[in-house]
């Protein structure tokens, strides 16, 4: 019986015997007793939803810096993590970073974050040589790093910039993203909060300090508060022309 | 009778054979690699599966759920590598001068004897952290509504019932 299919009672003995979706303690005899342990499962990830962002680029420009420390805690990146002990900036990973622009015909400024777009039809993918590159059903965009051998093509590739490359010995790795030298890591959503039904630490850290800047939810649920933001307001995604359909939405750039 | 004599010799050569593979797993003698001594689990009498089972196939379980994790999101299942690391890390004087439970040791104790070369601790840390075992098999804490447990134990009284009958 595969786990996938355990919520159902299968009557066969056997199959019981092995776990269901259930635990249970059951008594076969006075003395003894036959414990089944299954942890709950949730998944796979379906089409059904398609995970999205929208950042209000005229939000306050020192609620970025919230949320880039948020990111770096929750996932455990940063000069910190460097096992040399040392700050490189020309090679430090950056899951999202703070970017200023300015209309040089107008003097319009905006600062905003950007991180990986989530791409439905992500560049990164497409290039990438041993399917490390991949995007899950519900449109966020991983490297599988058990595979990726640390080539870069997708760094190459990712019109966004938003992948890092890992130069050195890391350390303080989290239990939920590994991370070790040699391979390609990005923003992942926070793909182990959104599976438990959390929101990315970026937005949490902003709705803690009383922000809305970043919107996190489903673009497929026309109910859901970032489809009612996103059909209300006019909203632009980066580099659109590109055609990569980014699953990240801005306001106000 | 030349095809006798080579019976014989083929009989010897046997012999042999056998003599030599006798003195080859006969206890362990000096300058011989130890036999590897894991240790006990920190925590818990039975790990998810039989020991035997474990020891032969915890690759393929691990190997086979981190795809299923990582490509479909498919969570809280069986076999976890936090899961291992919750009951089985060990303190070791070589990390962090003993004071952090590592499952390192306690992996490299069979490793190393069967000259494995695969390390998960280049990226996975390793350190046993508070909370890493709520999604533990093992954990009561991560068990699921009562109702499920209550219908499998139905399910199951009632085909031991029938065995009784038979």
């Amino acid at each position: 019986m595969s786990d996938k299919t355990m919520n159902t009672v299968d009557t066969s003995r056997r199959n019981i015997l092995k776990g269901g979706a259930a635990a249970a303690v059951v008594t076969l005899a006075p003395g003894v007793t036959l414990r089944t342990v299954e942890a709950a499962v949730t998944g796979p990830a379906t089409s059904a939803k398609r995970w999205g962002m929208l950042i209000d680029a005229n939000a306050p420009e020192g609620v970025w810096d919230l949320a880039v420390e948020a990111c770096k805690t929750e996932q455990g990146w940063g000069p910190e993590a460097n096992k040399s002990g040392k700050a490189n900036d020309s090679t430090d990973p950056q899951w999202i970073r703070k970017v200023s622009v300015k209309d040089p015909k107008t003097g319009a400024k905006a600062t905003l974050p950007v991180m990986c777009q989530h791409c439905a039809n992500p560049p990164c993918v497409d290039v990438c040589p041993t399917g490390a590159s991949m995007k899950r059903e519900d449109g966020i965009v991983l490297v599988d790093k058990h595979i990726c051998i640390g080539c870069r093509y997708c760094m190459m590739a990712c019109p966004y910039s938003c992948r890092s490359f890992v130069h050195e010995d890391v350390k303080g790795q989290k239990p939920h993203m590994p991370r070790g030298k040699g391979t390609v890591e990005a923003c992942t959503m926070c793909v182990h909060r959104v599976d438990k039904g959390q929101k990315p630490a970026c937005v949490e850290a902003l709705n803690k300090a009383g922000s809305d800047a970043i919107m996190f939810g489903d673009l497929n649920d026309p109910n859901s508060d970032i489809s009612r933001a996103v059909s209300q307001y006019v909203t632009q995604r980066i580099r659109a022309d590109l055609g990569v359909d980014p699953g990240v939405h801005y306001r106000g750039i | 009778m030349r095809s006798a004599s080579r019976i014989l010799s083929l009989t010897i050569l046997g012999f042999a054979i056998v003599a030599v593979g006798l003195g080859i797993t006969s206890p362990v003698q000096a300058g011989e690699v130890p036999m590897p001594n894991p240790a006990k689990a920190f925590k818990g009498e039975q790990c998810v599966e039989p020991n035997d089972v474990m020891r032969r196939d915890h690759m393929e379980f691990l190997k086979h759920q981190r795809d299923e994790t990582l490509r479909e999101g498919i969570r809280g299942q069986k076999y976890s590598l936090n899961a291992c690391i919750d009951c089985h890390a060990v303190t070791s004087p070589d990390v962090a001068g003993g004071k952090v439970r590592t499952l390192k040791p306690f992996c490299a104790e069979c490793h190393s004897y069967a000259a494995v070369s695969i390390d998960c601790f280049q990226c996975h840390s390793g350190a046993a952290q508070p909370g890493m075992g709520k999604q533990s098999a093992l954990n009561p804490e991560s068990m699921p509504a009562d109702h499920d447990a209550k219908a499998m134990i139905a399910a199951l009284e009632s085909h031991l019932k029938k065995g009784a009958d038979q």
